[in-house]
């Protein structure tokens, strides 16, 4: 079987430590074998993979439109497009990722040679996020195939129809000796995080992301952390409004409503601007959503109603009444918030506090644009910052002094579709990187590996020491040759 | 300790000015560092002699001469490194250009060891600066001389508003994890390795952790004299004369096949002899155990009975110098403690194997080292030790040299 399903019979969970470690003495038995180790395993692996996705498209956008509602366009493309993409990728450049790097040496070692070689690290743990359950639980898998190792991968169980498909496929797609799928909450988890692996990879909040940190440190397990924050939108008004403002709502509402880890969670702009910006937010909402947004079938819903209450405390919240300028309606019994603005939001309210996850934007105004980069840095560092500008000054700025994971200038989230660029977040938004070579490099031991043949001993390396071995190697490390005549005629001033 | 925080506040706010960006200033601290260096040598030479026992030779090589090396790399390298990296598009991505720009991380600890106390600390130095962080330096505490030469010296050739170096032992250590850092750097035992982490992960602080390991030596059965004595003294150099076996990438024992063994332990005495004549003891080419604590740690490795008698050569110590000679064991038992824990000591364990392939499955049921030596010229068996086992790196028929290359 290639997944463990957590069977709830009188309350009590099945897969616990002992089932945890015996999972893992598994995949450990199996990774030592050397299975996984081969191009062709990995090459098949990755097969299975597409294979997997492109047979069953539909079926993974039914389990996506049950967890999340989101809309089949936003599953084709963002879930199934972007997994069939990374396995392609993955497919093409294996071969040329496997090869060692050749690394130079120097005269202090010659005659030597020298390479990095990529190898596995071994038994990895994925664990991923429910908002992009399909494309989050894959494309980290893609890389621990790459790099030749074995994987569990614990899916979010707030998509639980997305976690269920992917054990369900899994198990038939993948070899079932090194790769599995654990279903399962907070217990399922623990038990997880007890064991020992080789790296963690996972993807989700601050909170969880300290707590795995923790756990990992217990065995000295690496780890790569996705996680989150503010991801800023600086909207200058040297810049094209109309597009700016789609590739906005794009990256805000038409990812998975606001629930994306790098949608634009709020916008800075210049008192000034702000009316226009806001008059045309209007009018393109309209455009793409309809007059009656909270019942378009082209927006998620909110994943569960723990989200919904914690968006709508933001929207409660005192400190913001009267800041709506767009939007604010609510169905809880739908789980729908419609696409909502708030214009001039205080900087100590709750909306300005925690990262949104949800389709409310709030717009902060200044009066110069650059004060906007002073304001984003004073939080702490975002995955994603954003600038919509012509001013060729204003990105060279920008981009030299706001910290941030990733950015993108005039437009949003697309950096996710490069795989030659890393994706990863800085500080409070995470640790690590993955996409393209990334995600291979990130599951793989850069072993160093240096040659040397037993001809060009130099006694000067050993004991007993004299002056003049020392005068000699200080002249080899300096390495210039009259010194190097120097300290062999003694002419040295040592 | 008073106000720790509050001069952590003030590091941060200069390095958020921008005052450790410009290459002009990584580039004068590199120059500082440098100087630091060429100008204070006798006095490092002292430092090092006086906590480690370090003759200069081997203080010069394994400290000042290679983190000038390091330094000098840095310098020649760092335009390149600091450059934005063009990322190649699809092409159908017409009118985007993507570009992968290093940036510092910020305000960065460097926990550093005892054993190389000099070098290892201006080598971690070295990288956090050319990325233009700011940085405070906690060097060891069982190397005091050496930390106090540092915390005296380093202001006076570096920037004291981003550059600082804080002494203390574990509480200060303790109180310098529980703040925010952007990134720790730590080399030490993997036990406090673990502390490190725990405490970082209660501010998502990404770690880089040096840590140790058993490193063997694959010892094939080498038929030409020339590589006999070339391996032999490799391995001779690697084990006592870097540290005197205090080196988390030094030997710490062998593997060689039944067969070749006493031929390979007569070798050893007579080279051991060339390198440290009659009486080790007075040859000043040998380090010195760095505390009592570790003496009698070392010591006691040998207590057992059935360890003491598998002694072929050496075993003197005299605890008031703190000397160890370098002692040859052929096949302690596995389970003792010579066996088990990392010996970072001039202490040599040869275990024997029925064929030198039997290495691999014997290294494969043990945790990874920080490095793998093995002195062959066998191809297939290179091969196999590359693909069937991991560690940190490995080198074939050398040793330690893979800092230096």
């Amino acid at each position: 079987m290639g997944s463990e399903v957590v069977e709830k019979s009188g309350g009590k969970a099945s897969f616990d430590v002992g089932a945890a470690a015996e999972l893992v003495e598994g995949l450990r038995g199996a990774f030592a074998a050397g299975r996984t180790r081969s191009y062709h395993w990995r090459q098949s692996q990755l097969q299975g993979l597409l294979k997997m996705t492109e047979e069953h498209e539909q079926e993974i956008a039914d389990s996506l439109r049950a967890d999340l509602s989101k809309p089949e366009f936003e599953s084709f493309v963002y879930e199934a497009a972007m997994l069939k993409n990374s396995c392609r990728l993955a497919l093409k450049e294996l071969k040329r990722w496997m090869v060692p790097e050749k690394a130079k040496t120097s005269v202090t070692t010659f005659p030597s040679s020298a390479e990095i070689l990529s190898e596995p690290l071994g038994v990895v743990l994925i664990i991923s996020a429910w908002n992009y359950p399909y494309y989050l639980s894959l494309d980290p898998v893609v890389g621990a195939i790459a790099a030749g190792n074995a994987v569990v991968l614990k899916p979010s169980e707030v998509a639980p129809a997305t976690s269920s498909l992917l054990a369900k496929l899994v198990g038939e797609y993948l070899d079932a000796t090194c790769i599995r799928v654990v279903e399962g909450a907070v217990p399922e988890t623990s038990a997880l995080l007890e064991q020992k692996w080789d790296k963690i990879f996972y993807t989700g909040n601050g909170r969880v992301g300290r707590i795995i940190m923790a756990a990992a440190a217990k065995h000295l397990t690496p780890v790569v952390l996705e996680l989150g924050g503010k991801s800023p939108a600086v909207v200058d008004s040297d810049t094209d409004l109309k597009v700016s403002c789609r590739r906005i709502i794009v990256g805000k509402w038409g990812c998975n409503n606001g629930q994306a880890c790098v949608s634009p969670d709020y916008i800075i702009t210049t008192k000034d601007y702000a009316p226009k910006l806001v008059d045309a937010f209007k009018h393109e909402l309209e455009k793409f959503y309809g007059k009656n947004p909270l019942g378009s079938k082209d927006l998620s819903r909110i994943v569960n109603s723990n989200h919904f209450s914690r968006l709508s405390k933001l929207l409660d919240d005192d400190k913001v009444s009267g800041k709506v300028v767009h939007g604010g309606q609510r169905d809880e019994s739908e789980l729908r918030i419609e696409p909502t603005i708030l214009l001039d939001v205080p900087r100590d309210s709750l909306i300005m506090e925690e990262e949104i996850f949800g389709p409310l934007l709030p717009i902060l105004t200044v009066t110069k644009i650059e004060e906007s980069f002073d304001i984003i840095n004073s939080g702490t560092k975002p995955l994603a910052a954003y600038l919509f500008t012509n001013d060729k000054k204003l990105k060279e700025k920008f981009v030299t002094c706001v910290m941030a994971g990733g950015m993108v200038v005039n437009d949003t989230t697309v950096h996710l579709a490069v795989p030659t660029v890393p994706f990863g977040g800085v500080g409070e938004s995470g640790m690590g990187a993955y996409h393209g070579k990334f995600s291979f490099d990130a599951f793989s031991h850069k072993k160093a590996v240096v040659y040397r043949s037993f001809m060009g001993d130099a006694a000067l390396r050993y004991p007993p020491y004299t002056s003049l071995k020392l005068r000699l190697m200080r002249a080899l490390i300096t390495g210039r040759l009259f010194t190097i005549l120097g300290a062999i005629f003694g002419l040295s001033s040592d | 300790m008073e106000d720790l925080e509050g001069e952590l506040g003030a590091m941060r706010e200069y390095h958020d000015g921008g005052n450790t960006r410009d290459a002009s200033w990584r580039r004068a601290q590199l120059r500082g560092l440098l100087l630091l260096l060429l100008e204070n040598q006798a006095e490092i030479f002292s430092a090092l002699q006086q906590d480690l026992g370090k003759h200069p030779a081997e203080a010069y090589r394994d400290e000042i001469g290679s983190a000038v090396k390091s330094i000098n790399y840095a310098l020649h390298h760092l335009k390149g490194w600091m450059s934005n990296k063009k990322a190649k598009l699809p092409a159908v991505a017409l009118l985007t250009t993507a570009a992968i720009i290093p940036e510092p991380l910020g305000l960065v600890l460097i926990i550093s060891s005892w054993n190389f106390p000099i070098g290892l600390s201006i080598e971690s130095l070295i990288g956090v600066i050319s990325a233009g962080n700011s940085v405070v330096l906690k060097p060891s505490e069982l190397a005091p001389t050496c930390s106090s030469f540092l915390a005296r010296k380093m202001p006076l050739y570096l920037d004291t508003k981003a550059v600082r170096v804080i002494e203390g032992g574990p509480a200060i250590g303790e109180q310098l994890l529980l703040q925010r850092w952007d990134k720790i750097f730590f080399t030490g035992s993997t036990r406090v390795g673990r502390i490190v982490m725990t405490a970082a992960a209660k501010h998502l602080t990404p770690v880089t952790l040096e840590l140790g390991g058993k490193c063997p030596a694959i010892v094939d059965t080498l038929s030409s004299s020339w590589d006999k004595k070339a391996a032999v003294e490799r391995i001779l150099g690697a084990k006592f004369s870097a540290c005197a076996g205090q080196a988390c990438i030094g030997i710490d024992y062998i593997l060689v096949e039944q067969k070749f063994c006493s031929a390979l332990v007569e070798l050893m005495r007579v080279n051991l002899k060339t390198m440290f004549g009659e009486n080790p003891k007075q040859s000043r080419s040998i380090a010195r155990i760095v505390n009592r604590h570790h003496f009698q740690r070392l010591k006691s490795l040998l207590d057992d009975p059935k360890i003491r008698g598998s002694v072929v050569h050496g075993g003197f110590m005299d605890e008031d110098d703190l000397f160890i000679e370098p002692t040859i064991l052929v096949d302690p038992p596995l389970e003792s403690a010579i066996m088990e824990d990392e010996i970072f000591g001039p202490l040599l364990p040869i275990i024997t194997l029925n064929k030198i392939e039997d290495s691999i499955r014997f290294l494969k049921s043990r945790p990874k080292p920080l490095s793998i030596y093995a002195f062959t010229k066998d191809e297939s068996l290179q091969r196999r030790i590359l693909s069937e086992t991991s560690s940190g790196s490995v080198v074939f028929n050398d040793a330690l040299i893979q800092v230096r290359s």
